[in-house]
């Protein structure tokens, strides 16, 4: 079964068309990374899945109606909105007893373990703790849940460095496994790349692209080309080309290595690359899909 | 605060425990309420201070002057528990109109509805503060105030014409705080409850100052009303809603509610049919409630 199917998704405010006729399919045990700009439609679409919002179109999560079930849902589900939800005058102690008490699948022992490892305090009121501790927190009680579905919209918005590896380190090795399904958004793209298994740009309320990251390492090669090889480069079909310090960055899609190899310096593309790729061929019109 | 946590990643699926699958209705409902109670301490503080408060009053009359206590305030006992209900009273009236407009200004909506608990028992969890847990916080502290009146008023050789006699002539410890009880479930429970109703649907929807909101539309029905057909139905049921139903206003003394209801027997509140109409009202109101809260977005 997959995890989350969507036909025709669709969602406007008033004359703002936010969500334009998604069809999207996840299966259990994937990360995907939903990637794009501000007003893209990320955080419409998960409002969609998480139940928070009316649509229109077909959307089943883990085999439910967000919208008429969501607090069914929410037993298998859990999202972290963005850091600033935890209610401010919560001290540490009432989250824990309060999970405990309405969800079936909070395990308190393992959540506290999590704190253990933090300088996180029990009597700690949230409005008392930084940023990355608010996060640090949210996180553990949503890692002690045990959901098939994560759902994170920005979850290291506004943390340093340390404490947004740290919690992508954290959500890896404590909470993932084959059956859960984690869904996240972040602006910080090259930070989610080795995280990822698929990856879906956004753009306008539409799913510009979708694959894997298996296929995204085989098929997308970008290569530093001199200006004297530049032209037999161009010769290749490249989807996306740009200019660094005086030299060309090619991006070429389903190309052999060996063949790109004679014209420069092969690497691997970010998935921020291509994400800007995809777009600025997308804005200049008619570049015939990107598939 | 050191718990040694030694998970090791992939032994984690095999010693999962496997929580308990089912969390009653009840269950989610008693964490509910005691959220609130968390988030909204003044739910008890606001009418423990007023007991409090009264009590040092009452003490520093009774020693400075206790004839000028004998005669400025007949009902020293009625007047406590008065004051109390009143503060539990007001506490509710914000308490309610803050409840769902509160956590859709601090967005933490978001966090609520992350956990499985339904807009339904959110919003019928926001009733029952007022409607009971406040009734019955208010009734408890006004007993206990009222009973260290007593004793204070014994310990007191001066206080003379306070002490228990006081309260024998009128009626009995037991039966005074039964009263209180009484009035407690009967008026703020049941006949109060379409105006907490209002107050949850109104903080429900508004987007803004929703003390405006609550407050604003029955004033102007009174003016249009006033103005369009120079009639006052309108206001009129108001009054009766505050004031309670018919039997009550006749057979009372001084507009005192505590004489009022011990005018009513449960037999006449039951059968009045305001009271069902009201509650009748007050459903209509949480449903309302209920639907908004789950189309509401943040602020």
């Amino acid at each position: 079964m997959a995890c989350i199917e969507a036909r025709g998704l669709r969602k406007a405010f008033g004359a703002t068309i936010a969500v334009d006729g998604i069809n999207l399919r996840v299966e259990e045990g994937r990360i995907l990374g939903l990637i794009g700009p501000n007003g893209a439609g990320k955080t419409t679409v998960f409002n969609a899945i998480l139940g928070l919002t009316p649509y229109q179109g077909e959307l089943k999560v883990l085999g439910r109606d967000p919208w008429t079930e969501r607090d069914q849902l929410m037993r298998d589900a859990c999202f972290i909105a963005d850091v600033a939800v935890l209610p401010r005058w919560m001290r540490v102690w009432q989250a824990l007893d309060y999970f405990a008490g309405v969800h079936p699948r909070f395990d308190r022992a393992k959540a506290e373990g999590f704190l253990a490892k933090t300088t996180i305090r029990l009597a700690s009121k949230v409005r008392e703790l930084s940023k990355g501790m608010v996060a640090q927190l949210h996180l553990a009680l949503v890692m002690a849940i045990d959901a098939k579905l994560l759902v994170l919209d920005e979850p290291t918005l506004g943390l340093d460095i340390l404490y947004r590896k740290q919690f992508y380190d954290s959500l890896l090795n404590d909470y993932f496994d084959r059956s859960r399904t984690i869904v996240v958004t972040t602006h910080q793209v090259e930070e989610i790349q080795d995280v990822l298994t698929d990856v879906m740009f956004i753009n306008r309320g539409r799913i510009v692209f979708d694959c894997s990251m298996d296929e995204f390492e085989s098929r997308y090669l970008e290569v530093m080309v001199n200006a004297e090889q530049l032209a037999a480069a161009r010769a290749v079909k490249p989807i996306y080309e740009r200019q660094v310090f005086g030299r060309s960055i090619l991006l070429f899609d389903g190309i052999e290595r060996q063949e790109l190899a004679a014209l420069g310096e092969v690497r691997r593309p970010s998935i921020a690359d291509l994400f800007v790729a995809v777009l600025s061929n997308q804005s200049s019109a008619a570049q015939g899909g990107t598939r | 605060m050191s718990t040694p946590s030694n998970t090791v990643p992939g032994t984690d699926l095999k010693s999962r425990v496997t929580a308990p699958a089912v969390i009653t209705a009840s269950r989610r409902m008693y964490w509910s309420v005691r959220r609130e109670l968390w988030e909204h301490r003044s739910i008890y503080i606001a009418p423990l201070a007023a007991g409090a408060v009264f009590l040092l009053a009452f003490l520093t009359g009774l020693t400075l002057s206790p004839a000028h206590w004998h005669k400025g305030l007949d009902t020293p006992y009625e007047f406590a528990a008065a004051l109390i209900m009143g503060t539990g009273f007001i506490v509710g009236i914000f308490y309610s109109l803050d409840s769902l407009y509160g956590e859709r200004r601090d967005r933490s909506i978001l966090f609520w509805k992350s956990l499985p608990v339904s807009d339904l028992t959110t919003v019928l969890s926001k009733f029952a503060i007022p409607v009971v847990i406040l009734p019955l916080f208010t009734f408890v502290i006004a007993v206990v105030t009222q009973f260290v009146m007593l004793l204070l008023s014994s310990a007191v050789p001066m206080g003379g014409g306070l002490g228990a006699g006081t309260v024998g002539s009128r009626m009995s410890f037991v039966h005074m705080s039964l009263m209180v009880l009484y009035h407690m479930l009967t008026v703020h429970g049941l006949w109060y409850a379409p105006i907490y109703g209002w107050l949850l649907l109104v903080s429900a929807w508004a987007p803004r100052a929703p003390f405006i909101w609550a407050f604003l539309p029955p004033f102007v029905i009174w003016g249009v009303e006033r103005i369009a057909f120079g009639t006052s139905h309108f206001l009129g049921m108001l009054r009766y809603r505050l004031t309670g139903p018919e039997p009550l206003t006749t057979t009372a003394r001084s507009g005192n509610m505590m004489e009022m209801i011990s005018a009513l027997t449960p037999m006449q509140f039951f059968s009045t049919p305001g009271l069902w109409v009201g509650l009748a009202v007050a459903a209509a109101f949480l449903g309302a409630a209920v639907r908004l809260r789950r189309n509401r977005e943040p602020i």
